[in-house]
């Protein structure tokens, strides 16, 4: 594991402590207004306060739960899906194959945020487990293309043929003989699926579509920007959230750029 | 041509999937918004327009689903998408043909600078690799891990508020009337500038770092190699034998991705009050404005459908082995 790896890896942990221990150590209650109006960075408001003088630094630290519990979910909803259709269409090969291959590649091109911002806003409540089931969805259709594209070249390997004069049944097959040699596929088909989510989640959230009523960093963008917070230089108030999404964004892209050089021995690092 | 010829299908039944998502969604959903827009606005719309949202949502109950699918495919093939809540009483129509060319101007172009100036990027950076250029990947890395709106946001609070060099919004300045003279045009340079660097700066690092990787496993082929052993001159083969067969991936990357760079470029219109279909849809989000909403996305999907089919031409003219028979 080289260090880029293990910086992402870092990172990640880091977030998934706060997204844990957020709401305990938080100095504030996110919501709670005080008398601070709209004041920069200082020992008692760490990131400043809002307009209404609600803490950021707090603010940050509790929505970090909502965008890592999005994340995951949709990582393991999308990432299970993607298997299912990638996996049966380039094993099973043929009609189901073409079938599978359209429906997923319909998925891709079709713009998700437009269609995920009616879908929200139709729903009479999009609280946050449901807005990561609607992400889910529409984020499943790039780790299908990539699963199916590696499963085509795994099924007449001799390990795999072997399997099948033996006579072990299809699903057997497929657990157990081609899904394990594809395990880094599948790994940073999960990683870049969490990306993904976090990125959707976000904007909706930025949007205004979905509910405000539980914090994430999107939803203090979104206050931010309702509240011309970029009028007022109130630069404080957008700044921190957008660097933790950087960061987070940042740590995934690099975790996948290590299973990329596990897998393609052509990406690592040449000593010269 | 029968690679077109299936692609062109393809791109028909995607069509055909979008516009029936379209029609269904409103009628699977829980809760009637649309009757609730129209109970609100009252008297103020005429029975043709009433007739029109009874089409397009599916409030008609006494018709069966079937008969409201007829009616909707109607309704569509007439350009009817119903009158707009927020602009009232402009028909959806009308407001979309109106801020299409700018996100088609905006959007269209700061894509195709993103992707050419990024593969080339990436062809220097694979050729070329462990030198400086591969410290610009983890740059990249983290640009591209930004949301666009956010980029937006601090690219306005940088060069409009704290340094006020560019406009931060609209897309042409107050009191200009839209015609071909040089202030105008000048005008809306000047106030796509900031939007357009935004998109660019945001989506250019998933094709430098596509092109890049690709490069890396292209330059370790034999037909390399021989170009090498002939002795031909070090762009020849970086360009005409590497970077051809590299940049392949990237294309048909590219039509795929395109409906998620066009997603992250509404937003930054969003953040920019930029006239374009991203700015009216998210008018239409906080008015509740479905027809609108709905209208917007068909049109984006519709687009994002063209762009995919030129790649598509792209693709066929750098790739000869699709262009044999059969």
């Amino acid at each position: 594991m080289n260090f880029k790896t293990k910086l992402g890896l870092g990172i990640l942990a880091f977030f998934t402590l706060i997204a844990v221990i957020g709401d305990w150590i938080a100095p504030y209650d996110p919501s709670a207004m005080s008398d601070d109006l709209l004041s920069p960075p200082s020992g008692a408001h760490w990131f400043g306060t809002t307009m209404t003088g609600q803490d950021i630094f707090s603010q940050v630290l509790v929505g970090t739960r909502g965008v890592m519990v999005v994340g995951l979910v949709c990582g393991v909803l999308a990432t299970f899906l993607s298997i299912l259709v990638g996996v049966t269409a380039g094993f099973l090969g043929g009609a189901a194959d073409e079938a599978l291959s359209a429906l997923s590649n319909v998925f891709l091109v079709i713009p998700a945020l437009p269609l995920i911002i009616i879908v929200a806003s139709m729903l009479p409540s999009a609280d946050t487990v449901l807005i990561a089931a609607v992400i889910s969805l529409t984020a499943w259709a790039w780790g299908a293309r990539v699963l199916r594209a590696q499963t085509l070249s795994l099924r007449r390997r001799d390990f795999v043929e072997a399997a099948r004069a033996s006579g072990e049944r299809t699903w057997r097959i497929i657990v157990f003989e081609v899904l394990p040699n594809l395990m880094a596929v599948i790994a940073s088909g999960f990683v870049g699926t969490v990306i993904f989510a976090v990125m959707l989640q976000i904007t909706l959230s930025f949007v205004g579509v979905v509910s405000l009523s539980t914090w994430n960093w999107g939803t203090i963008l979104f206050w931010a920007q309702s509240n011309q917070a970029l009028g007022q230089g109130a630069w404080w108030w957008f700044v921190p959230a957008g660097l933790c999404i950087a960061l987070l964004g940042t740590a995934l892209a690099l975790i996948n750029f290590g299973i990329d050089e596990y897998a393609n021995p052509r990406l690592r690092k040449v000593r010269a | 041509m029968t690679f077109l010829l299936r692609r062109a299908l393809f791109y028909l039944i995607t069509l055909w999937a979008a516009i029936t998502a379209n029609f269904l969604l409103p009628r699977l959903l829980p809760g009637d918004p649309v009757q609730a827009m129209i109970t609100k606005l009252g008297g103020r719309l005429n029975s043709d327009a009433m007739a029109s949202l009874y089409v397009l949502f599916g409030l008609d109950e006494k018709k069966s689903i079937w008969e409201q699918y007829v009616d909707y495919w109607g309704a569509l093939l007439r350009g009817d998408l119903g009158l707009s809540f927020t602009f009232f009483p402009t028909p959806v129509a009308d407001v979309l043909s109106q801020s299409l060319p700018w996100t088609l101007g905006l959007i269209g172009v700061t894509t195709i600078i993103a992707f050419l100036l990024g593969t080339l990027m990436g062809v220097y950076a694979g050729w070329k690799r462990g030198s400086w250029m591969d410290t610009l990947i983890p740059v990249t890395t983290f640009l591209s891990s930004i949301p666009y709106f956010w980029l937006g946001l601090i690219a306005i609070s940088v060069f409009s508020v704290t340094f006020p060099l560019l406009p931060a919004s609209g897309g042409y300045a107050a009191g200009l009337v839209p015609e071909w003279s040089g202030e105008f045009v000048g005008s809306v340079l000047e106030h796509a500038v900031l939007p357009g660097i935004t998109i660019v700066v945001s989506s250019v690092a998933g094709w430098i770092l596509g092109m890049r990787n690709m490069m890396v496993t292209v330059t370790a082929e034999d037909y390399v190699l021989v170009a090498r052993a002939k002795g031909l001159s070090e762009k020849r083969i970086m360009f005409a034998y590497a970077a051809r067969n590299a940049v392949l991936p990237s294309i048909s990357g590219f039509a795929l991705s395109l409906g998620f760079i066009v997603g992250g470029a509404l937003l930054v219109e969003m953040v920019f009050s930029y006239p374009g279909l991203g700015y009216v849809l998210f008018q239409g989000i906080g008015a509740k404005d479905y027809p609108l909403m709905q209208g917007v996305f068909l049109v984006i999907t519709l687009a994002v459908l063209v762009a995919n089919l030129l790649a598509d031409v792209g693709y066929l003219l750098l790739d000869p082995r699709t262009r044999r028979e059969g």
